[in-house]
């Protein structure tokens, strides 16, 4: 449970109470009636989120994570391993599906459920080998003409000393210059945290979508706070500094569009985003399908070459 | 991201800040005493140890290019900050305080010049210009500059100096990595070479997109060099980096860049590598 969520527990909590209660005498209709103070509470909370509160959702431990969407928006999912040279990140994965029946290549951060498959997919973040593997997967899916589709969910490429030594810098550069270039169309969604290079390391696309409640920056709030503030303690005012939600991110066209979420957050109803994320996916593929493979490339590029804001003077 | 915790406590800096003042100047690496007018004399190298002391665009343009056939371009780009960002200042305020004590407009500085006859489209990053951080201006001055190569088909040379992508511009400056590969990728299929020299420090967003593009990757002897700063990765994994890590030797030993290359020595090997391309 969230911090700014315990009200509406402490609610349901009550509803509880009297169910309990009814047992012996009828409480039904001051049930329905906490029931709906419930509903109404837990909307009125979330539609007026902090750019803090929507990073903890993004954050939720029940939040669905790319294998949630692997297992449940596409069919005949084979996962494909390794970079074929040092080894397999588990904290990117990837492979070919289908999309209603069209082959398409999925490739995501992976984020573990418990501490235990947090600390095999280290949490998400991925190293060089990771990036390295995406890219082989890119190659593929082009030289077999299968849309791309990326799965952004990441606190940010993991800085350690082996990373380093691995080229962390280049597997992400390499990645932005092939991902430019793919003559196949490439749809990138955040469906949780965008962290930095680490997320854009799989996010040059033709469509950028978003989930309403996921986060996508140059830095996480709570670092940004280091270095700004020089204090961990200012994690929601650079939450709110550094406009990192769907809907700032639309205004300032880095991102096409925004997937709605149920209220409460995507952890609440899962069928609910898995839904919204066909769909979506669906609409766009069908119409990136109509353009041809040189036009989408120069299509996408103009897209990156306009990002930005700057006066000349 | 970590310009800003490194340049607090970064000797250089200082050493910097003060050599227009002074007639001497220490040598952080060595200690030895060194007459201003020597050390440019000497590509700011101490004359000692080779110590590259760190500088700007324009003695990069100095020391590489034909005497009177450098011009800027893209001078009239500016920053407009799209978000309003605020931290203790606003980033208008940072940007008008960095105008007046790096006396560059931006953290790329670019142009069009000669060197040994052959013009070239170039840029160089300035880190006493917001840690020479990379913004909306940074991606658009790179970009116009990459242009120019690509429609006049010369060599395209970027040095960089950066801690990465300027926080301010948050997602903005996160997309200039995307903007600046999208154009070398076109580039690449052209056939205009694209020589990247990474000096002290490049890290973040530049190194993770256009520094570690190049055709040809050169450093400079001792350039920290990497994706994560150093003091992000001691956080992470908990305790202190080994003497020399990310260091540009380190990063050759590790094979990410082509060759190191003495200050003294750039111009000639320049020289070399863009006869190849172009001869
Ligand atoms: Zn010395």
């Amino acid at each position: 449970m969230l911090e700014f969520e315990k009200p509406i527990s402490e609610l349901e909590k009550k509803v509880d109470e009297m169910r309990q209660l009814s047992t012996t005498v009828d409480l039904s209709d001051s049930i329905h009636e906490l029931e709906k103070k419930v509903e109404e509470l837990r909307e009125s909370i979330y539609r007026d989120l902090t750019p803090w509160q929507r990073v903890q959702i993004a954050r939720h431990p029940e939040r669905p994570i790319t294998s949630d969407y692997l297992a449940n928006v596409f069919t005949d999912f084979i996962e494909l391993h390794g970079d074929r040279s040092i080894g397999d990140d588990p904290a990117i994965i990837g492979g070919m599906g289908k999309l209603e029946g069209q082959p398409v290549m999925i490739i995501g951060h992976q984020k573990g459920r418990d501490t235990k498959s947090n600390v095999k997919r280290n949490f998400g973040m991925a190293n060089p080998q990771g990036y390295r593997k995406a890219n082989r997967l890119f190659h593929l899916a082009e030289k077999f003409k299968r849309p791309i589709i990326t799965l952004l969910d990441t606190p940010g490429a993991y800085p350690g000393i082996e990373a380093e030594e691995r080229g962390q810098a280049e597997a992400i550069a390499k990645n932005l210059l092939q991902m430019a270039s793919l003559k196949v169309p490439i749809i990138v969604v955040i469906i949780g945290e965008g962290a930095s290079g680490g997320a854009i390391g799989l996010g040059v696309g033709d469509r950028i979508l978003m989930f309403e409640n996921a986060w996508y920056s140059v830095i996480s709030p709570e670092s940004c706070s280091s270095i700004l503030w020089r204090s961990w303690d200012f994690k929601e005012q650079a939450a709110t500094a550094l406009k990192l939600t769907a809907m700032d991110l639309k205004e300032v066209n880095v991102i096409d569009k925004i997937l709605p979420e149920p209220i409460g957050g995507g952890h609440r109803d899962h069928n609910q985003m898995f839904a919204t994320l066909k769909s979506a996916l669906i609409a766009e593929l069908t119409e990136l399908n109509k353009i041809p493979a040189d036009k989408l490339v120069d299509q996408r590029r103009e897209k990156f070459y306009n990002m930005g804001s700057w006066i000349t003077k | 991201m970590a310009w800003f915790l490194r340049s607090k406590k970064n000797i250089q800096d200082s050493v910097q800040r003060e050599m227009p003042d002074g007639l001497w100047t220490k040598c952080p690496s060595c200690g030895e005493v060194i007459y201003k007018n020597e050390l440019e004399e000497n590509f700011y190298l101490c004359h000692k140890c080779s110590f590259h002391f760190r500088i700007g665009s324009k003695e990069y343009i100095d020391i590489l290019f034909d005497e009177n056939t450098f011009s800027e371009t893209n001078t009239n780009i500016r920053s407009t900050d799209p978000l309003k960002f605020v931290d203790s200042k606003t980033y208008t305020s940072r940007i008008d305080a960095a105008y007046k004590t790096s006396g560059v407009d931006e953290a790329l500085t670019t142009g069009i010049g000669q060197i040994a006859g052959r013009t070239v489209s170039f840029g160089c990053m300035n880190f006493n210009f917001i840690g020479g951080s990379m913004g909306s201006v940074v991606g658009e001055k790179f970009f116009i500059a990459a242009k120019y190569a690509l429609e006049n088909k010369t060599p395209f040379i970027i040095i960089s100096a950066t801690g990465g992508a300027r926080m301010q511009e948050a997602a903005l400056s996160l997309m200039q990595m995307a903007k600046t590969s999208a154009i070398l990728s076109v580039l690449a299929e052209q056939g205009i070479p694209f020589i990247s020299i990474l000096t002290d420090p490049t890290t973040g967003g530049v190194s993770a997109s256009y520094g570690m593009l190049g055709d040809i990757i050169i450093a400079e002897p001792g350039a920290l060099i990497g994706f994560a700063g150093p003091r992000v990765i001691e956080q992470t994994i908990k305790r202190k980096l080994p003497e020399g890590f990310q260091r540009a030797e380190f990063v050759l030993e590790h094979g990410f860049v082509d060759f190191v290359a003495q200050r003294n020595e750039l111009r000639n090997i320049i020289i070399k590598v863009i006869d190849w391309f172009m001869a």
